[in-house]
């Protein structure tokens, strides 16, 4: 993944408004949290693969982190935190962001076909 | 002797920060071993260190360093297709099915998987439910010898001293190796036991204090 470029990723998610689409969202702090710090607390959510279909797109940020937020007829998606982008296999829009480590902390991705299971 | 060891665990890495050392001593006495391993680690946070996976590639990517890991520890590889982070909510009798099977085709004198409930990772706690579960419905006489892997920081405390415990250093550099195989993985896990030292530590000293002895509770069938 290379660091985003608003304009190429805003141009990327307006490609996908009114299609049906598939998207992969996810935020964790990792299984090992509360492990390795027990002042921590473990915390997550994903989802892939659920279908739908947004009217509008809009990618915001600061030049490092960023956000997207999907506006759909009866509700919104959105994803806080991003850094990084690429394309997959051509026509899959990865977006995540990640930790000084290198270590993801949240996804959003979409495609109009489905990621593998 | 060792007939045959199975080892059970849930994730490409699991195997080598966990047991390499132990492997290694088995193989070098002519024991065989075979890793039914559960996911593809799929879900894993780390990309690599600078990154060089992410969501979309990192299956691929932790099944060629699974097949690397088990090349170098010289032991067969059975994944088993689930998907990580997914375990526990899987059908438990189903997956201990799935184990058995293996269980009953390749006869085990001993099986190592996770202490379920103390393994942190509700990946090893199902995986090593699922796996005595898979025991438990195997006849007494035919059961294999269970050695669990406890992780949980307040193990000691609740179940005691461990049963069994390996000095692996005389194969360390081997596990090293096993480890490393997972190059998306490892870094970042080295990373961490070094932190815990301080900015002057030495990699494999750390690592060796973290990862220089292997321990396990032996099984026992009859409670509860």
């Amino acid at each position: 993944m290379e660091p985003i470029q608003i304009e190429r990723v805003q141009e990327k998610l307006d490609s996908f408004v009114n299609r049906d689409v598939y998207i992969h969202i996810e935020t964790t702090n990792g299984a090992y949290a509360s492990h390795f710090d027990k002042s921590s607390y473990n915390v997550g959510a994903y989802v892939r693969n659920a279908s739908i279909a947004f009217n509008q797109a809009k990618i915001v940020g600061d030049g490092h982190s960023y956000r997207v937020g999907l506006k759909m007829d009866k509700g919104w998606i959105y994803a806080e935190g991003l850094t990084d982008w690429t394309m997959h296999n051509g026509n899959q829009l990865l977006m995540a962001g990640h930790d000084r480590e290198g270590r993801l902390m949240v996804a959003l991705q979409i495609s109009e076909t489905p990621f593998d299971y | 002797m060792e007939s045959h060891v199975v080892v059970i665990f849930p994730h490409p890495d699991d195997e080598s920060f966990g047991t390499a050392g132990t492997i290694a001593k088995f193989r070098e006495e002519g024991v065989p071993v075979t890793y039914l391993c559960g996911t593809l680690g799929e879900m894993g946070r780390n990309m690599g260190k600078p990154t060089f996976a992410n969501r979309e590639t990192l299956p691929q990517i932790r099944k060629q360093e699974l097949i690397d890991a088990c090349n170098v520890l010289d032991i067969d590889l059975h994944m088993l297709g689930y998907r990580d982070k997914t375990m526990e909510y899987e059908d438990r009798q189903e997956v201990a099915q799935h184990i058995k099977q293996y269980i009953e085709d390749i006869k085990p004198s001993l099986v190592i998987t996770h202490y379920p409930g103390y393994a942190v990772h509700p990946d090893h706690n199902a995986m090593g439910a699922a796996a005595i579960e898979a025991i438990r419905m195997i006849d007494e006489a035919e059961r294999p010898t269970v050695w669990t892997h406890a992780i949980a920081n307040n193990r000691v405390d609740v179940l005691g001293e461990p049963d069994v415990t390996f000095d692996v250093l005389p194969w360390f550099d081997k596990k090293m190796e096993a480890v490393l195989a997972h190059a998306s993985q490892a870094g970042g896990m080295l990373e961490r036991f070094k932190s815990y030292e301080g900015p002057s530590a030495d990699e494999k000293k750390a690592a060796q204090k973290r990862l220089g002895r292997e321990q396990y509770y032996i099984w026992d069938f009859n409670k509860a």
